[in-house]
């Protein structure tokens, strides 16, 4: 199996690439052979997860695991193909992975206008590369590359399949996003020079551009990395992409955009910018979090302002990014811990939701709630999952959602030694608040789509409760709510070692 | 029993997945399960009640500690670490008449597994069974039960008949679990669960909105309440050392090992969720509104549950209470100030309701007010068995009210009276569910209230003394207008009443007999000792030398008066048809008093109208035109901008210059947006096509580097 081990991240990465060529051959016609291949792509993809999993070192073991030799790729400027992952990377890769797989499960029948199978599924396989190879990465040109990868595909789903304003909202998402890549390959390019132009490797990086890098230009390049992730996550005030283009991307768009993309952002926190810029990231700190907590609320109050649900959720998306960003910016272990949780948490809560309004405008045709109402009574089942999904996504105990944010809460108590604890504090307050404006705009979603009798145009209208794709694709993640949410150890066994490491070097 | 009290939450528990997913099949739709797991439970927690009278204890001695002895300040508190030493016989000077008395102590059973580890924090999740928790569990195990057995008939043929006892299980699963957790984030979970839980079962008829408000306001309002629980468990967290553990926590708190300024905050904070929770003033508004539910489940959440955790709440932090308020110390405190408050603004709004629900509901507002005073002044046994009494009497009350309601189909008042001769089974048991709560000898509440009230006066709170009575005096009076309209005069509704049937007779009869016996358990010896006390003071009681006190005739006779006069006078208005008719309308000072308990004082407009109707609307709507027209005007801006520089660049200087030609073609103009959005008119073929392209070149080229480098 030492092969496996070496071979495993670069398989994952690069497997649905290999479905991608296999259906460019197949003619487009044959829908049922796409769906097919498709599907025994993102199986096979999450099988290989399966086995990492497997063989993963749960012990002692803090480092990168399944990391070959680093082979040179761009010899020219020293980048090399260089993979590896951690506790850190582990549940993101794997959350990836399952989350393609229920979205090329839920497609089965839901494919989006102009409808062409063929070209949608190569899009999310393709999509799929470049989610794997970012969390996989260890070398910021190759992270580059893989951030960059995942913006084509999900331009193209938008501006296509999208809603009536998609061309606004594709290109809005994409030069928005290119805009804050543009200032993070600068901080790459800095980072490489400042350290003597060696290396881009991500662990040498680690061990060598605090020591050598001026405080005050680390500040800069700190600054550069915050802009691309920052973009990415999104925080408040970068997120107005974010309603727009879910708004108007197809429901396997919003699904992987809301369950995996916005992670890219956060996980590029935890993986470059604080464990290379220690120092840096406890300047930061305070300001992350205050932008954080400003996003907390202010995403609560747009959330409060919509009449679209699926806009609504959108929004929501921008909260909870909150609670995760406030947990990295206490740079405690109790809140990175958190974030890491929320992340994965809100991957499978607001892909829930995204799901729910999709087939609910399937049956629709409209997310507007003022048209909506009685749910629960033409369809019961999808009805009670919406309940249990907001209830999941306004944190409460028991579901996944709540270890994503009353860890981040409890740290900001304490942050990490030398922020400023009345700050944090008050951070903390204001988060807490916003826990009652969560369960606000979710209720009242809930009542105005589920709750009271069906609107009057639907008289006479027979709407069906879920179907066979529906069952398949959802259960795996209500399950997985409702695991995660009982034993967070699960998650929590996986994250703390390699997030132990993370918060050893601040404040060194 | 005692060390697997966890298989109590774990049945109810899985009898709501079992009810949710098989319920539908079964012959009675459900119910059996939720009717056979809460039989089981009610077992469970009586024989580990037995378990826990016979359980080994350590006879320890402490001081009964007089008032004069508690004032003094640090004398009661150094005697206490002693008493657990079992040296107390010593270190308990014979003070005059009160002596160190030999006190059974029972050693609480904890049991615990891993459940989770962040860095070296280890948080295990377990069960601490005490007095306290044994009393809980069989309280609630009491109710539910009944609860279940009365909704069987209530409740058939309603449409959502399998989840209604899907529901109830779980709703008692939350209570079992927070009385049974062993640390704060556990309870947490056992909070919140009662919260949904009473979310769905308050809008269980969700077609209605006035139902789904109800059910709204119950969660939000709460959930404020709950912005301090979290904020007060992450500061104990911190401030006890890194731990959830509840018996720690409250171990350091007494010790003097967490600083005055993280307590009192904590403390505050807790406060604030008991007080959403347990609808205390001023976020008491949602209870009466909870009405909404079914009625069964209003008895549950009032007797039982939910309401009841803030003040279990309360209990089980008390050290935390104790010491960051200095409850022997002082003659005021937020505790009692506000229980005080809400004993009396809850009472006197039971006299303006028509809907006998809601006379009951303000009524469990004031009640849980008696508690949460007696916490505040130090009446601890007192105040929990105050909770134990107003448990049977009111569910006894609630399901009295669902059982006429079932007769003459209406809750409002004006649509009974004369029930007494339709269902004599009904009125008999709720006049003494009546009376017991009026406090009126010797029924059960006589004995719990008059324990507080005597806590207060021998505390130092003579103050809240004097209020406990005025408000018992109300209590008496709304009671016997409430009686009085249902029950006696002329019939005033439609149809024909008759008496319930025996499943809702019957529960109503055991919680008679419960209302009238149970306040012997902790009379004073005259009468049966003190047994109850002896049961639940568990080792932070003995820690923090809670006073004990001594039964008073003179107090007793007091409030029997107090409350014997009021129901006079409101028979003798009420029987004798002596209410001043139109008195509103001649009256300036009585109507406007009218108007404002009307209007509840008007929190509701505030709470309804002004801060969530402010935060919806025009914060919203302010914080959502910020984002598009500033945030995002910001970002169009920057983007037309870089279009227009694009077009005038590409006019001017592109085609201008170099070319020597103006043609302000309109395909220009559109910039970079518009040769993307050409490239989006082709077909979609095409894209898939040329992103493939692109990025199998880069794979190939990624790989042909990797080859070439081995």
């Amino acid at each position: 199996m030492h092969g496996f081990d070496d071979w495993a991240l670069t398989l994952a990465v690069f497997l649905p690439l290999v479905g991608a060529v296999v259906m460019l051959v197949i003619p487009g016609a044959e829908e049922g052979l796409h769906k097919v291949v498709a599907l025994v792509t993102t199986v096979a993809t999450l099988g290989i997860g399966v086995a990492i999993l497997a063989r993963y070192d749960y012990g002692g073991h803090q480092g990168l695991q399944f990391a070959p030799t680093p082979k040179d790729w761009i010899s020219v400027i020293h980048a090399k193909y260089e993979v590896g992952i951690d506790g850190i990377a582990l549940p993101l890769l794997l959350l990836s992975m399952v989350i393609t797989l229920l979205v090329v499960l839920y497609s089965w029948n839901h494919f989006p206008e102009p409808h062409n199978p063929k070209a949608f599924l190569i899009l999310i396989l393709i999509l799929e590369v470049g989610m794997n190879g970012t969390f996989v990465a260890q070398d910021l040109i190759l992270f580059f590359v893989f951030f960059e990868v995942v913006l084509l595909p999900m331009y193209f789903m938008i501006g296509v399949w999208g809603g009536e304003n998609r061309q606004y909202a594709a290109i809005k998402f994409f030069l928005f996003t290119l805009f804050g890549s543009a200032l993070m390959i600068l901080g790459f390019l800095a980072l490489f020079f400042a350290t003597g132009a060696e290396s881009f490797s991500i662990p040498f990086l680690v061990q060598h551009a605090q020591a050598n890098i001026d405080p005050d230009v680390a500040l800069l390049i700190f600054g550069g990395l915050f802009m691309g992730f920052a973009i990415k996550v999104p925080m408040f005030p970068f997120h107005t992409w974010l309603p727009d283009a879910h708004t108007q991307a197809p429901t396997q768009g919003s699904v992987i955009l809301a369950a995996v993309l916005l992670k890219l952002g956060t996980y590029g926190f935890i993986r470059i910018a604080i464990p290379i810029l220690p120092d840096a990231a406890h300047t930061w700190a305070p300001w992350i979090g205050g932008l954080a907590v400003v996003g907390i609320i202010y995403g609560a109050l747009g959330c409060l302002a919509q009449t679209d649900m699926k806009r609504l959720i959108a929004f929501s998306s921008v909260a909870h990014m909150g609670y995760v960003m406030l947990g990295i910016a206490t740079l405690t272990d109790f809140g990175i811990n958190a974030a890491v949780f929320g992340m994965v948490a809100h991957g499978l809560i607001t892909g829930m939701l995204f799901f729910v309004a999709g087939s609910v405008k399937d049956r629709f045709h409209t997310l507007d709630m003022k048209r909506l109402g009685g749910l629960l009574l033409q369809a019961p089942r999808m009805g009670w999952i919406l309940g249990f999904c907001c209830m999941a996504s306004l944190g409460l105990p028991g579901l996944a959602g709540f270890w994503g944010e009353f860890p981040a809460i409890l740290a900001a108590y304490n942050p990490a030694a030398g922020l400023s604890q009345p700050l944090f504090r008050t951070y903390m307050v204001i988060a807490s608040i916003g826990t009652v404006f969560a369960a606000g705009y979710l209720l009242w979603m809930l009542q105005r789509v589920a709750f009271g009798t069906p609107k009057e145009e639907w008289d006479g209208h027979a709407i069906d409760d879920m179907h066979w794709p529906e069952y398949v694709s959802w259960v795996p993640l209500l399950a997985g709510i409702v695991a995660l949410g009982l034993i967070p150890n699960l998650l929590f066994k996986i994250t703390d070692p390699a997030i132990q490491v993370v918060t050893a070097a601040i404040g060194k | 029993m005692l060390e697997h009290i966890w298989i109590i939450p774990a049945i109810t528990f899985t009898s709501f997945w079992l009810i949710l997913f098989f319920g539908k099949r079964l012959p009675f739709k459900g119910s059996e399960i939720g009717l056979l797991a809460l039989g089981v439970c009610l077992l469970l927690s009586t024989v580990a009640g037995f378990q826990w009278i016979n359980h080994d204890s350590a006879e320890v001695h402490f001081e009964r500690a007089p008032v004069a002895a508690a004032a003094e300040g640090g004398h009661a508190a150094e005697a206490a670490p002693a008493a657990e030493d079992g040296h107390a016989a010593e270190a308990a000077p014979a003070e005059g008449e009160h002596q160190a008395e030999a006190h059974v102590l029972r050693t609480p059973v904890d049991k615990s597994v891993h459940w989770f580890k962040i860095g070296d924090t280890q948080v295990d999740a377990g069960t601490h069974v005490d007095g306290l928790a044994i009393v809980m569990l069989f309280t609630v195990s009491v109710i539910s039960f009944l609860v279940h057995v009365f909704s069987t008939s209530y409740m058939s043929g309603d449409r959502r008949f399998t989840h209604y006892f899907a529901s109830l299980s779980l709703f008692t699963t939350g209570m079992f679990v927070l009385v049974t957790a062993s640390n704060t984030l556990q309870g947490l979970f056992g909070w919140e669960l009662m919260g949904l839980c009473s979310f769905m079962l308050i809008g269980h008829w969700w077609e209605e909105p006035k139902n789904s408000n109800a059910a709204l306001k119950a969660f939000l309002t709460t959930r404020t309440g709950d912005i301090g629980l979290l904020v007060g468990i992450s500061t104990l967290f911190f401030a006890a050392g890194r731990t959830f553990d509840i018996a720690t926590i409250n171990s350091r708190a007494l010790d003097g090992q967490i600083g005055h300024t993280a307590l009192l905050l904590a403390a505050i904070a807790l406060f604030v969720a008991v007080i959403g929770k347990s609808a205390q003033f001023p976020l008491h508004t949602w209870l009466p509104d909870a009405m909404a539910g079914p009625t069964p489940v209003s008895a549950l959440i009032h007797a039982a549950t939910m309401v009841v955790a803030g003040v279990y709440l309360l209990a089980r932090l008390y050290g935390v209470f104790w010491q960051a308020f200095s409850i022997t110390h002082s003659s005021i405190n937020p505790v009692a100030v506000v229980g005080g408050i809400t004993i009396i603004i809850a009472a006197a709004l039971a006299f303006v309701q028509t809907d006998i629900k809601k006379v009951l509901a303000y009524s469990t507002i004031s009640q849980l007010g008696y508690m949460v005073m007696g916490l505040g002044v130090g009446a601890w046994t007192g105040a929990m068995f105050h909770f134990f009494t107003h448990a049977f009497f009111k569910a006894l009350l609630f399901l009295g009210a669902g059982s006429v309601s079932h007769a003459v189909h209406s809750f409002e008042m004006d649509d009974m009276g004369g029930m007494k001769k339709y269902m004599p089974k009904t009125f008999w048991t709720f006049i003494i569910g009546s009376f017991a709560l009026a406090g009126f000898f010797p029924l059960a509440g006589f004995w719990s209230k008059d324990e507080i009230l005597l806590g207060a006066g021998q505390n130092g709170y003579t103050f809240f003394m004097i209020v406990g009575l005025v408000g018992a005096a109300m209590t008496a009076a709304y009671m016997t207008r409430c009686v009085y309209l249902t029950f006696f005069g002329e019939y005033r509704g439609h149809g024909h009443p008759h008496e319930s049937p025996a499943a809702i007779t019957v529960p109503l009869m055991v919680l008679a007999v419960f209302s009238v016996f149970a306040g012997f358990l902790n009379a004073p010896k005259l009468f049966g000792g003190e047994w109850f006390g002896r049961l639940v003071e568990d080792a932070t009681f003995v820690h923090a030398a809670i006073p004990i006190h001594d039964f008073s005739v003179t107090a007793a006779l007091l409030s029997m008066a107090v409350v014997s006069g009021a129901i006079g006078v409101a028979a003798w208005l009420h029987f004798g048809q002596r209410l001043p008719k139109g008195l509103t309308e001649r009256s300036t000072p009585a109507r406007l008093g009218h108007t404002f308990l009307a209007n509840r004082y008007f929190l509701d407009h505030l709470y309804t109208g002004v801060i969530i109707g402010g935060i919806k609307g025009p914060i919203a709507r302010a914080a959502y035109w910020f984002n598009q027209n500033v945030l995002d005007g910001v970002v169009n801006g920057v983007a037309f901008a870089a279009k227009r520089s694009g077009s005038w660049i590409y006019k001017w200087i592109d085609q201008g210059a170099i070319d020597g030609t103006v043609n302000g073609s309109g395909l220009g103009a559109e910039g970079l947006g518009g040769s993307l959005r050409r490239l989006q008119t082709g077909r979609v073929q095409q894209y898939g096509s040329l992103l493939f392209g692109g990025t199998a070149l880069f794979a190939l080229g990624l790989i042909l580097l990797v080859a070439r480098s081995n």
